[in-house]
């Protein structure tokens, strides 16, 4: 019985949703710095950023100047400006050839980080994200959807195989330097190796609805040895957990809380709270009573019947779910009375 | 450039050219009255016949431009998939009508030939044959209208409609468009189906077909000519829908979407021809056009012959698949 | 440009006889100013009606940036701050900064400036105005029946299964496409066919030039995005598949489409800006402008370069890497034209007499932000570093700072500086000064910020944000409500003006184009005697004296002899 007490409130500490939090940065401009794909891009910023600088001040002082120093007296006194030349086809050359040469550079840095941004090292761990409204499912291999965080070892290179189940989103990783839009139909990928531990936001950068800016996660990057550990204890928890406290393990980790609350006021979806055995009335055709089979075809089938005053959102879970999940979510979703 | 307006040098435009006595290039400036006294046709902003319609011109090309550019979205569409799906081009392809496609294509041929020949009427100022032309152009284009609306008909009735609608009353092999081409391959495909029947008769779960599973009789040894078009169509192989028995590539609506697409909107842009011909015949009813004034009837015929051109890029992308 | 011996005898005394009959006064009644033909009346209604969306757009843009002032809910929900931003994008975009300069300050000026006594087809830009009327009224309907929330960039499957009114919303964005082409259509002929004598090419002004480089861009690119529009809107309405991925389609084509419109239509909106810059700078420095030919042409590269980036838009799109490739070794291209012009107009102030009034104040608020946006374009033209900026803060203050910086700053520029012309009043010189220093001022501080908070991390579009960020969202709200202040009081000050301001004079900033040689507000039929052009745009300023008693300048008695 301790045992299982224990479990219960790990899996309460476990998947309680929490805001990512910002780490400290060292530089004024970035976030930290965390993996090794940040190099190439921090370089190009700060140079440009110098860059900016001088040809900013450079045109703003000229600019500046020039009003000071040649300040009409008024109107009234009708000055004319000495001769000139108006046009100088060498200075003007001139000023079309140094950008080039600024550029250049700039591009082929670019490209050299782009590229290696874009290309996984063979051996690199594989971990799907799947982007849905408004959540990021993790997926390990063998092990599923543990945990509404991303974990990976540090110094382990590690690609991110991205696919959406509805709308494009992307997976933006600002202390790795690193996005990747998730599109409905095709796989996209994206890598990263890295380099410090510790927590670190993800945000959804691709605008994708209501609750856009609350398809937040952390990538939680493990010391040596850690995520291992941490891989067997997820392991074990998972498989001990039946009935309400799978089903609400499950209302945390498969993304059921973006839309659903348990405290009766209506989301995305309706409320969980004293919906089991109620009689609703359905967008299509007659009330239904939410009984054990509507809340199973809820599940598998989200848009064979909608209570009304919702919209057809809700991603199947077809596949993602066992029966064992099912029932222990039938078991929490009555537990809420 | 800027001389163009004083220049009158296509040798078709000059009997309409600049006909005002100008003795003075720029003497058409003196606008202090800005009533030119020149005819009825002439805008106030405009100093000769030949700048107005040199400005009516240019803008109608531009126009034509933006209009090769509206459907180029289209064609591009058209690309983007025939390339990615091309089983699915070469599937719907046998549904469509090439005869009906035809005949459409050759009324739109002699509909822009009349066209063309109303502008010279127009310039020349033989009323009487402008409005035998215009008639003409527009009997064509009403005959389009109609041949198309029949193709549409049967679309509808066969079930070939756009999006989630598509349900094909007919298999690709049983039409008669694919039997004549490849009555092998048909005969091969129902023997298929025949035997899927069977199979789902005896075990519930039918395994996929095994291209080269020895089966009693004739299709033993199924040759090139029985399987390709079959594979090409995506009727079997990777690119079927249910790969335990013939049926039809993954995704097969999205060419009539495209088709009724593109169909449409050029059907659209032959009806509002229909429109701009039928306001021209009764302006040249009015005697209107004459040798300084055909504009409107050149520029008529210039969208004209735009959409025969676009219907001409139709005919074969959508019909004529191979 | 007209040669300054012909204005003397040409002008002069009519300045005030012909005040009488103005296109002002020419008819009377609200169905004269409805189909008016004239190219004024019909780019003063335009004006009209590109203020009043712009008022409305930024009402949105002040409610955004209010629920911003806290990390979570501030005044609204989440799908109401959703609807609102779409909306203040789609409004400013489609329907004040694209027709902004070139069908409201265009039609006004461009006619004048070219001395034609009007647009190539009257009707045609009548018709475009009708259609931009038609095309708000449908995106507005959007609002009035459930405001689309789907970002001005309509992209898909968000837009094809999200459940507001995005049909009608889209619908609007395709009628104002062909609005936009017949005024570009319109334009390009005009500026073909109809120079009066002596009127060659490299003569023409360069508001002149960037109007027709932007219209070449809205003839060549806008059709694409009709077409898309509609693509989308038959998706949504008949499912047919081609960008749906459940039906086998492709979302990221509709991208493509979209960008390879939406990008030139950049340049649509900055490039007049250009224009506007161009004239504003050499008159009130009084000198001729430096280069005058780099910077007509380099309109023109940036027009033919504009189509070939779009796809800088969608380097974490999925697409290959050859393209992105391809796609940012052109994109940076573009910055040379770009500093080009930069570098001329500083160098026409090198030497020259300056007038600090408020077209020039305005002018040089736009080299300041426009230097800071260009630059800024740079950082997200490189490949890797666009990786982490796409879609931050940092987009949001670039296009912010090119779009609001550059593109209505030059409006503002450009209607302070032909105000006097076509209404024939001078506003409140102290009041313009204080509200263009109020505006350059809170453009800084609203969009500023923004740059730090997209390089830490901060996505475009959030509603709820990270605390750690809210100090600088602070301040980029207090930045906007002090561009309000600013943009109030310039309207009520022109308002006044309009009132109770003094008569303008003919040529009150010294201008040596040709709408300044016609009275203000012009005559009906712009040029009582048509212009005979002998010399550049820029030239003869020496032949031009400030008159106190008029408050204008005058032909130099001693050249008219």
């Amino acid at each position: 019985m301790t045992s299982s007490i224990s479990t219960l409130a790990f899996a309460a500490a476990a998947f309680e949703p929490k805001l990512p939090k910002l780490p400290d940065s060292p530089y004024f401009w970035m976030p930290p710095s965390a993996s090794t794909t940040t190099a190439n891009t921090d370089a190009l910023y700060n140079f440009m950023l110098w860059m900016s600088l001088f040809f900013s001040v450079a045109i703003f002082s000229a600019m500046l100047y020039f009003c000071l120093k040649y300040r009409a007296k008024s109107r009234a006194a009708n000055e004319f400006p000495e001769k000139t030349n108006d046009h100088s086809t060498i200075l003007e050359l001139t000023w079309s050839v140094i950008p080039l040469f600024v550029v250049v550079p700039l591009f082929v840095g670019g490209f050299k980080g782009f590229v290696s941004l874009r290309t996984p090292p063979k051996a690199a761990m594989e971990i799907r994200a799947t982007g849905q409204k408004w959540k990021w499912l993790f997926t390990y291999p063998g092990l599923g959807t543990p945990d509404d965080a991303l974990h990976v070892p540090v110094n382990t290179p590690v690609r991110i195989v991205i696919n959406s189940v509805d709308v494009i989103h992307s997976l933006y990783i600002p202390s790795f330097r690193t996005k990747m839009d998730a599109v409905p139909g095709r796989y996209t990928d994206l890598w990263f190796k890295a380099t410090q531990t510790g927590e670190f936001p993800i945000f959804c950068a691709e605008y994708c609805g209501t609750s856009h800016s609350d398809m937040l996660s952390r990538v939680v990057v493990h010391p040596p040895g850690g995520y291992e550990r941490w891989l067997a204890r997820t392991i074990a928890m998972a498989d001990s957990l039946t009935g309400v406290d799978r089903g609400k393990m499950l209302y945390e980790k498969q993304g059921c809380s973006t839309c659903h609350t348990t405290d009766g006021t209506p989301k995305v979806g309706p409320s969980w709270k004293g919906i089991f055995d109620k009689t609703e009335s359905m967008t299509v055709g007659a009330p239904m009573k939410v009984d054990e089979n509507y809340l199973r075809e809820s599940m598998m089938d989200p848009q064979a019947h909608i209570v009304m005053g919702f919209g057809p959102v809700m991603p199947t879970y077809q596949g993602k779910l066992s029966d064992k999940d099912i029932d222990g979510l039938i078991e929490y979703i009555k537990s809420l009375k | 450039m800027s001389e163009t307006s004083e220049t009158v040098v296509e040798p078709k435009a000059a009997g309409h050219g600049a006909p005002l006595p100008e003795s003075d290039p720029h003497g058409p400036h003196d606008g202090e009255t800005h009533a030119h006294g020149d005819g009825p046709h002439l805008a106030h902003h405009f100093d000769t016949y030949q700048q107005q319609f040199d400005a009516g011109k240019l803008g109608i090309w531009l126009f034509l431009l933006t209009e090769v550019l509206f459907f180029s979205g289209l064609f591009c569409a058209y690309t983007v998939y025939r390339g990615m799906h091309p089983e699915v081009f070469v599937y719907a392809h046998y549904f469509l009508n090439t005869s009906m496609g035809a005949i459409n294509t050759c009324v739109l041929l002699i509909s822009s030939l009349t066209a063309a020949w109303a502008v010279r009427n127009a310039q020349l100022g033989q009323r009487k044959h402008l409005m035998v032309n215009i008639v003409i152009t527009i009997a064509c284009a009403c005959t389009f209208m109609v041949v198309k609306g029949f193709e549409y008909q049967h679309k509808f009735a066969d079930g070939l409609l756009p999006g989630p609608r598509f349900h094909p009353t007919e298999q690709l092999w049983e039409l008669e468009t694919f039997k004549h081409k490849h009555p092998e391959a048909a005969e091969y495909a129902e023997h298929l189906i025949k035997l899927a029947e069977k199979k789902g008769e005896t075990a519930k779960a039918p395994g996929i077909i095994d291209l080269h599973t020895p089966v009693t009789g004739k299709f033993e040894n199924p040759t090139e000519e029985q399987i390709e078009p079959l594979i090409k169509a995506g009727v079997i192989g990777p690119a079927a829908e249910d790969p335990t028995r013939p049926s039809k590539p993954r995704n097969a609506h999205v060419f009539f979407s495209i088709y009724f697409f593109m169909t449409g909107l050029h059907g659209i842009h032959v009806l509002a021809g229909i429109g701009v011909w039928v306001w021209l015949l009764i302006r040249a009813k009015k005697n209107q056009f004459g040798p300084k004034y055909f504009g409107p009837i050149d520029y008529a015929a210039l969208y004209w012959h735009l959409v025969d051109l676009i219907w001409i890029y139709l005919f074969p992308l959508l019909y004529l698949i191979h | 440009m007209a040669s300054p011996s012909t204005t003397a005898d040409a002008v002069a005394p009519r300045s005030t006889s012909s005040a009488d009959d103005n296109y002002l006064t020419h008819d009377k009644g609200v169905l004269s100013w409805i189909f008016s033909l004239d190219h004024k009346r019909i780019g003063v209604m335009y004006l009209c009606s590109v203020l009043t969306a712009f008022a409305l757009g930024g009402f949105f843009a002040l409610l955004v940036r209010t629920e911003l002032l806290t990390p979570q809910r501030t005044i609204m929900d989440h799908d109401t701050y959703n609807q609102m931003f779409t909306l203040h994008g789609a409004i400013m975009v489609f329907l004040v900064i694209i027709p902004g300069i070139p069908a409201a300050l265009g039609n006004i000026i461009m006619p004048l400036q070219l001395g034609a006594k009007d647009v190539a087809f009257p009707r045609l830009n009548l018709a475009s105005y009708h259609l931009w009327i038609v095309g708000a009224l449908f995106m507005l309907s959007s609002l009035a029946i459930n405001a689309v929330d789907t970002g001005w960039t309509f992209y898909t499957p968000y837009s094809t299964t999200t459940s507001t009114a995005v049909v009608p919303a889209a619908f609007g964005a395709f009628i104002l496409g062909f609005s936009s082409i017949f005024t570009g259509l319109n334009f390009i002929v005009t500026m073909h066919k109809l120079r009066p004598p002596g009127m060659t090419w490299f003569r023409l002004p360069l508001f002149c030039w960037a109007l027709y480089s932007t219209a070449l861009i809205q003839v060549l690119a806008t059709p694409v995005i009709g077409i898309t529009l509609l693509m989308m809107i038959v998706e949504r309405t008949l499912h047919i598949g081609i960008f749906d991925p459940t039906l086998g389609g492709d979302p990221v084509l509709f991208q493509h489409f979209f960008w390879f419109y939406s990008h030139p239509a950049v340049y649509i909106m900055i490039v007049p800006a250009f224009g506007v810059i161009g004239e504003i700078i050499p008159v009130f420095s009084r000198k001729r402008v430096f280069g005058y030919k780099f910077i007509a042409i380099s309109s023109l590269a940036i027009a033919f370069l504009g189509f070939l980036v779009w796809g800088h838009h969608m380097f974490v799109s999925g697409q290959s890497v050859l393209a992105g490739t391809i796609f940012s070794a052109i994109t940076f291209l573009i910055a040379i034209p770009t500093a080009i012009k930069v570098f001329n107009w500083i160098t026409t102030m090198y030497k020259g007499v300056i007038h600090l009034d408020t077209p020039m104040l305005y002018a040089l608020a736009f080299l300041w932000v426009f230097t800071i946006g260009g630059l800024t374009g740079i950082f997200l033209a490189v490949m890797s570093v666009d990786v982490h900026l796409h879609d931050t803060y940092f987009v949001v203050a670039h296009f912010h700072y090119v779009m609001m910086g550059g593109a209505i700053t030059a409006f503002m520029g450009g209607l302070h500086y032909w105000w006097p012309k076509f209404t024939g009043k001078m506003y409140d010189e102290k009041m313009g000064r204080i509200g263009a220093t109020l505006v350059f001022l809170g453009l800084n501080v609203t969009f500023f910020p923004q740059f730090i908070l997209g390089s830490r991390g901060m996505p475009r579009r959030y509603y709820n944000y990270l605390p750690e960020f809210q100090p600088l969202h602070v301040l980029s709200t207090l930045g906007a409500y002090t561009l309000g202040i600013g943009f109030l009081l310039t309207a009520f000050y022109l308002y006044k003006s309009l009132k109770s301001g003094k008569t303008a004079p003919m040529n009150p900033w010294g201008a040596a184009t040709l709408e300044w040689q016609c009275s203000s507000p012009p005559p009906y039929y712009n040029f009582h005697k048509p212009p005979t052009v002998t010399a550049g745009p820029y030239d003869g300023y020496e032949n031009l004296m400030y008159d106190e008693k008029i408050g204008g300048y005058i032909p130099r008695k001693t050249s008219a002899s």
